[in-house]
């Protein structure tokens, strides 16, 4: 099996080469492997079918770029086809949620059970108090039992956890709560006295969180109704969970058709789900994708980007996002700080501690690795151990400061000290100052490209230039990368240029 | 052991969205037909917008097309026949009973992924229990999510069946191995546990669920007797992951099929046998406690082609 579209493609046009035109009878077999990569992340099959149609209409009869292979040209239209479909960005064209003066702004989440829309209305919350808004949150969910402690305990952690300084409320009448399907109607009520309490408490926004429900459960779906002709809300969310099937399109069509969705917000995004759902979701309803959910904690809520979507539904990795989380670890200052002692051969194991602290924060090995196009399937069976990572942070805090600002001074038995306190072997010690003695030259020579080098070299390729990225062969070819199409930031030649002066 | 009396009734109930959805297609579709090409890829549809994902599918599909090309199937009928028993050919007649320990208790744990519907699942077993005599007590390992020992506890006193909880952050182990003592000091005859949910890519959360799990070995030398994972029949292709990497970490003995109720079909299940060969043991088809139901090979493929009643 191939483990992306890259791979099937090549496989696909392994005979086109230098042939230059795109025709019916070679797009045929690259428009199979675009179906079934398609169809794998879960999109749902008409939506497939329609795709496909388009992509083969746009491609026949292209011109193959010179520099181009085939294939890549043929990823680079599917690819562009998928930002167009899934596009905007969170924030693009619009504010992410939309704010009504006078307050309060309404917004009423839904959605199927265990989809996650408790644990998103606290995540809602919390990015609206980082942005200074006074957010209640309401507990419509009175069929799940102890849906409503749960929500209460969640704004709680808002509380006291989430940036910033704006107020957050709970409202609940746990008294309401009863058996399933026995206070069905109860929520509008609910939500009416919630509503008269945000108005009293001048809040600025007021999130409504409801039961999970079957689309195809009339009852709980008229309660939808109810509270929507009650309150009308002046955004509805739809809570879908990234990893849903084909059966995504039948929910989707159900809550859209009753409720108007206004967004959606896709959760659980952290898994490996390459999250076909998105494309069909966003197919069926035609509301923008507002926000990702991406794990446990509470500000762990993303903004969407159609470009990264599309990479991850066709198996292609997702450099931007692993750029990404390499700038949130590492400042700018610190990144320019840092090539200034590689460039003259001064790092230290304290340096070298520090940066192997700022990557392991931004997760575990294999999933960065995984981010990685090509890396991601090579991968896929090996198991990169983080303990050995473990190991290494502790051979270096077992030396002394004097030690780790000059590694020269470990003799034996200093080296056997440093082993006794790691729990290593001195042989393991031996190893680590050797290859740190190897960086160190590597450095001098090659300050702009070294480890701290690359890493810069990979912001500035998140904004826009992929050729100052060295090493990268498997980003070649990718759409959106190389063609500096890859991210809506943009950035002046002055500053992208910065580390090449340091260059000494 | 007949831990749940065969209901087929009700799992038809439950999987009459299946066959309406499925087959007001698929067998209306066929039924009187002479087979094709065209036919055939109309088949391959039914099979992929059902979660039965594309490899499988194929596999399938081109299995019936030889049988069509050498002649030996022609009719639409023909082929119903042909892929319902592709279809059950590819589950092996095992044992699909929860099992019992030869000594008291019986140890079931139960996991998955957030919101696959868990603490619901594990209600419906408790009840099932329960009814039949058994003396269950319920553990609540599940102290991370907010509300979630609350959410079993108001199923305990439902259901009036004893719950051991940990408190709120505690270590879950922890909770597992007070439940153990308890359970074996009171005499019960099921010990029930009920942890957070995880996604499968959480190395430390899987790694603790293996610790779970040992935690019951030490104190219960064959337990546990039960592992299910609870999936959600609306699950994609990442489904199989989910199993696979689960059952790395905890040896899983049983799949709970939950929420098909819905429109999902959970051809999921198709899929995930490629990669696992871990029999589906119940299904939850609805809210109530009562919800639930042995899973019925024959009755969910039946129920993917025949005609709803």
């Amino acid at each position: 099996m191939f483990e992306n579209l890259s791979d099937r493609f090549n496989n696909a046009f392994r005979n086109l080469s230098g042939r230059g035109r795109i025709t019916e009878d070679n797009v045929r077999d690259a428009m199979r492997e675009v179906r079934t990569a398609l169809l794998e992340a879960d999109v749902h099959l008409d939506v497939v079918k329609e795709f496909c149609d388009e992509v083969q209409r746009d491609a026949l009869g292209q011109e193959v770029t010179k520099s181009l292979k085939p294939s890549q040209e043929m990823i680079g239209i599917v690819h562009k086809r998928l930002v167009d479909l899934m596009g905007p960005a969170t924030g693009e064209g619009d504010t992410p949620i939309m704010m009504v003066d006078p307050g309060p702004t309404v917004i009423m989440m839904s959605g199927l059970q265990g989809s996650g829309k408790t644990t998103t209305c606290g995540k809602l919350a919390a990015y609206l108090k980082k942005r200074g808004k006074n957010v209640m949150v309401a507990a419509a969910d009175l069929q799940r039992p102890a849906a409503v402690d749960q929500l209460r305990i969640v704004v709680e952690q808002v509380q006291n956890e989430a940036k910033g300084n704006a107020r957050v409320e709970f409202y609940g009448e746990p008294d309401k709560c009863a058996e399933y399907g026995k206070a069905v109607g109860v929520a509008v009520q609910v939500c009416q006295r919630a509503l008269r309490e945000a108005r009293q408490q001048k809040m600025d926004v007021l999130i409504l969180d409801t039961a999970g429900r079957l689309h195809i459960n009339n009852e709980l779906m008229g309660e939808l109704d109810a509270v929507n002709r009650a309150i009308n809300p002046h955004q509805i969310f739809l809570v879908v969970d990234a990893m849903i099937g084909q059966d995504a399109v039948n929910s989707a069509k159900a809550f859209h058709e009753r409720l108007a969705i206004d967004g959606v917000i896709l959760t659980k995004f952290d898994s490996d789900t390459r999250g076909g759902a998105a494309l069909s979701v966003k197919k069926i309803t035609g509301a923008p994708i507002k926000f990702l959910g991406v794990g446990e904690k509470i500000d762990a809520l993303e903004a969407f980007h159609p470009e990264r979507m599309a990479s991850r539904i066709l198996g292609m990795g997702d450099v931007v996002s692993l750029v990404e989380k390499a700038q949130q670890e590492v400042s700018e200052e610190e990144a320019e700080k840092m090539a200034e002692k590689m460039s003259k051969g001064k790092l230290t194991m304290d340096d070298f501690l520090k940066q192997l602290r700022s990557i392991r924060r931004m997760g575990p090995m294999k999933q960065l690795l995984g981010m990685l196009p090509g890396v991601g399937s090579a991968l896929k069976d090996v198991n990169v151990d983080d303990k050995q990572l473990d190991q290494l942070e502790g051979i270096v805090n077992s030396m002394t400061a004097e030690e780790r600002d000059d590694i020269k001074l470990l003799n034996k038995s200093r080296t056997r000290r440093v082993a006794k306190g790691s729990g290593t072997q001195t042989s393991d010690v031996g190893r680590l100052t050797k290859q740190f003695e190897m960086i160190q030259k590597m450095t001098k020579q090659m300050s702009g490209s070294g480890m701290m080098g690359k890493m810069k070299a990979m912001k500035e390729m998140s904004k826009g230039d992929a050729s100052m990225m060295p090493g990268m062969e498997g980003m070649k070819g990718l759409p959106g990368f190389g063609s500096g199409r890859a991210s809506t930031k943009t950035k002046s030649h002055k500053s992208r240029f910065k580390p090449r002066k340091k260059r000494k | 052991m007949g831990l749940f009396r065969s209901a087929v009734n009700k799992i038809r109930k439950g999987l009459s969205r299946t066959r309406e959805a499925f087959s007001g297609g698929l067998r209306g579709l066929l039924f009187g037909k002479t087979l094709s090409e065209e036919l055939i890829d109309e088949i391959e549809i039914y099979l992929i917008t059902a979660d039965v994902g594309v490899k499988t599918s194929t596999e399938i599909i081109e299995s019936l097309r030889t049988e069509f090309r050498t002649g030996r199937v022609s009719r639409g009928e023909d082929a119903i026949d042909y892929l319902k028993q592709q279809l059950k050919s590819r589950w092996s007649d095992v044992d699909r009973s929860l099992a019992v320990a030869t000594k008291k208790p019986t140890v079931i744990l139960v996991a998955g992924i957030n919101g696959a519907g868990k603490t619901t699942s594990v209600a419906k077993i408790a009840k099932s229990l329960r009814d039949e005599g058994r003396s269950v007590l319920l553990a609540a390992a599940d102290t991370f999510r907010a509300g979630a020992v609350e959410q079993l506890a108001i199923w305990s006193d439902r259901l009036g069946v004893e719950m051991i909880r940990g408190a709120t952050g505690a270590d879950p182990a922890s909770v597992v191995y007070d439940a153990t003592d308890a359970a074996i000091a009171r005499g019960v005859d099921v010990l029930l546990i009920d942890t957070a949910g995880r996604l499968h890519t959480q190395e430390n959360l899987m790694r603790q669920l293996t610790k779970i799990r040992n935690v019951i070995g030490k104190k219960i030398p064959d337990g546990p007797h039960e592992v299910l994972l609870v999936l959600d029949a609306t699950s994609g292709q990442n489904a199989v992951n989910q199993a696979k990497i689960f059952n790395e970490a905890i040896d899983i003995t049983g799949i709970f099929l939950a929420k098909l109720d819905g429109t999902a079909k959970g051809g999921i299940i198709l899929a995930i046998r490629e990669t696992i060969d871990v029999p589906v043991k119940l299904v939850g088809v609805g809210e109530t406690p009562d919800d639930v139901e042995p899973f019925d090979p024959d009755a969910f493929i039946d129920a993917m082609f025949d005609r709803g009643e």
